[in-house]
């Protein structure tokens, strides 16, 4: 297991590698430290989305859930244009990036467990009904969106417009200082409970029984998943089938429930297929199409493939 | 009984449609008003009516098919299969008619519902809520096969319109292919009968001497008929042939003949209504049906998956 891990972290390097120099002319200097940012959002994004999920997909005991799915991004989106229809977009953007960001993160946090916490406790036993309530609350909050962004002025538009779609190309750099802050916190806090998360894999039942309590597992996953997809939102955009595409492979190639080996075989995973795909897409091909939609259609596909041979 | 108050209720509304929009009739020449009207408002009116009805019938089709209350074209990649075949239109051959945008579309939904159908063959009848999640990724995996094709042809904007339904643009001249779709839902009302067999199961409509696969077949290419006529002129509406069919078999049951044409008038209601509110929401702004209706829509299908647990299945 070990050295699958070793394999991934080498195959990261040299897409990191590849992503740094291929096409690189002029001065190495400013070329690396203008790409070096590019490239650390990215891997902030990968680690960010593919610990969300796993997670998630731990606590929900299920390998179909994804936050994505369940409308955790969508979520965000409407938050994010309640407040610039709230404030206007002129003290909106008198404020700092940063405090917005934060105060979205608390926000959607809040909504999460409120929202969540209620979904996934009433459907524990029909699984299928919960997971077509998320699909169907994120056409709910996608509508209200695009509602609110209606009711926007067109000037003060363009400050939600960056942020609704998902572009690995341009991460909003502004951004990152704060985003790799939460996602460090994040994830040192899920390190931490990498055990728990063992016994809570086992169901509600096995947890109570082995003195974990699965509620409060649950409570705590939430928050950190609403901080996790906060970050990986604010800085790309909304991905929905990224995480799942990321997890079914991680299980795929690491054969083990432990989180202590399927976290940063995940974390991995996440930065090969963002930075490697990106550095295919970007560099080699010289494709005009964002790599989310590459992503997309390829999640979905594993996603109907899962499904599928579930039912077998 | 019921059609009668119906057909008055959407007269009202259709009146109100006329009635209301940037320009007020009040104010107007009398010589400017019949034009307006006849140009305008009246199409307008007349597409949301034939829009809505053909929606919600080929919505109720669908379900009977498939054998499940929440299934729909919009959503589950008919539409987006639509909006495939306009695009393969459009860039194989530039300035296609737009006959041959709708047949290729109307081709290119009947493949994406077949596809469907083809998957939910092989999933357990005791998982009924796994026939519209499938449907609902199926769609979001020919949607992301759209959104590449535009990229890698430059037409990101016309998918914009494409996927989302309104009737802003509706004029005389550009919406009468609807008068098709109307017409396939009409038609449909024929076979209702034949229909309403099919929702008993491939084994009793058998017995019963229904050519089975036939009769599928055709309720197939009548669903993928009205998706690509909507989508190539107004755009996608979601939620439309789901809710509604839902809502009438509670009040009319699942005889067909009988449901059809409460269906047909509810469906003709609701977009109506929709497209009212949204033009008087921002007025003198306007809101896209599609998003109205997305949150109704949305909020009712949310109502039914919780509501009714004991009657949806």
């Amino acid at each position: 297991m070990h050295g699958r891990i070793a394999a991934l972290g080498c195959i990261l390097f040299a897409a990191c590698a590849a992503y740094l120099s291929i096409g690189a002319r002029g001065d190495w200097e400013f070329v690396l430290a203008f790409r070096a940012q590019k490239l650390g959002g990215l891997l902030l994004v990968a680690v960010a989305m593919s610990w969300a999920t796993l997670i998630f997909q731990t606590i929900t005991n299920n390998r179909i859930l994804t936050p994505s799915i369940m409308g955790f991004d969508a979520l965000y989106l409407l938050l994010l244009s309640a407040m610039v229809w709230g404030l206007g977009a002129q003290s909106y953007r008198a404020l700092p990036a940063q405090g917005l960001m934060a105060a979205n993160v608390v926000l959607l946090c809040g909504a999460a467990l409120v929202l969540f916490g209620a979904l996934l406790r009433s459907g524990r036993d029909d699984l299928m009904r919960m997971v077509l309530t998320g699909v169907v609350l994120s056409v709910l909050f996608r509508s209200i969106t695009a509602y609110l962004q209606r009711m926007i002025d067109p000037n003060e538009y363009a400050v939600i417009q960056a942020a609704s779609f998902a572009r690995f190309s341009a991460v909003a750099v502004d951004l990152l200082l704060l985003s790799a802050l939460l996602t460090l916190l994040a994830c040192a806090a899920i390190w931490q409970i990498r055990h728990r998360l063992d016994v809570l894999a086992l169901g509600p039942v096995l947890s109570t029984s082995l003195g974990e309590d699965p509620t409060r597992g649950q409570w705590r996953v939430l928050i950190l998943v609403a901080i996790l997809v906060s970050v990986s939102t604010a800085l790309v955009g909304p991905v929905t089938f990224f995480g799942l595409l990321v997890t079914s492979l991680t299980y795929q190639v690491m054969n083990t429930p432990r989180h202590a080996l399927l976290l940063p075989a995940a974390a991995l995973m996440g930065g090969i297929i963002l930075v490697g795909g990106q550095t295919v897409m970007e560099r080699l091909l010289g494709l005009a199409t964002p790599l989310s939609v590459v992503v997309e259609f390829l999640g979905g596909l594993v996603f109907l493939m899962l499904l599928l041979r579930r039912q077998r | 009984m019921r059609i009668g108050l119906g057909l008055l209720v959407l007269g009202c509304m259709a009146l109100v449609s006329l009635l209301i929009g940037v320009i007020d009739l009040t104010q107007t020449n009398r010589s400017d008003v019949w034009p307006l009207i006849r140009d305008s408002r009246f199409p307008r009116t007349v597409a949301t009516l034939l829009t809505g009805a053909a929606l919600a019938i080929a919505g109720q089709i669908m379900q009977t098919i498939a054998r499940n209350r929440f299934v729909e074209p919009m959503t589950a990649g008919t539409g987006q299969g639509a909006a495939l075949g306009i695009l393969l239109s459009v860039a194989l051959v530039p300035g296609a008619p737009l006959g041959l945008q709708m047949g290729l579309a109307s081709a290119t939904a009947l493949c994406s519902s077949l596809g469907f159908f083809a998957l939910i063959r092989r999933l357990p009848p005791t998982q009924p809520l796994l026939v519209p999640l499938v449907g609902l990724i199926y769609g979001g995996v020919i949607g992301a096969a759209v959104t590449y094709a535009a990229y890698q042809t430059d037409m990101l904007q016309f998918i914009e319109i494409w996927m989302n339904g309104e009737f802003s643009g509706t004029l005389r001249g550009r919406y009468e292919l609807l008068w098709l779709a109307g017409l396939a839902a009409l038609l449909s009302y024929l076979v209702a009968d034949q229909f309403s067999i099919l929702g008993l199961g491939e084994q009793v409509s058998l017995n019963l001497g229904l050519r089975y696969r036939q009769v599928v077949l055709l309720g197939l290419i009548m669903i993928s008929i009205v998706s690509g006529l909507t989508v190539v002129t107004v755009g996608m509406i979601p939620f439309v042939g789901l809710v509604v069919p839902n809502l009438i078999s509670r009040l009319a049951g699942d005889n067909l003949r009988r449901a059809l044409p409460l269906t047909a008038i509810a469906g003709a209601g609701l977009v109506l209504a929709a497209d009212i509110l949204g033009r008087l929401v921002i007025y003198p702004f306007e809101m896209p049906v599609g998003t109205v209706i997305g949150i109704v829509g949305a909020l009712m299908f949310l109502w039914l998956l919780y509501g009714s647990t004991r009657l949806a299945r």
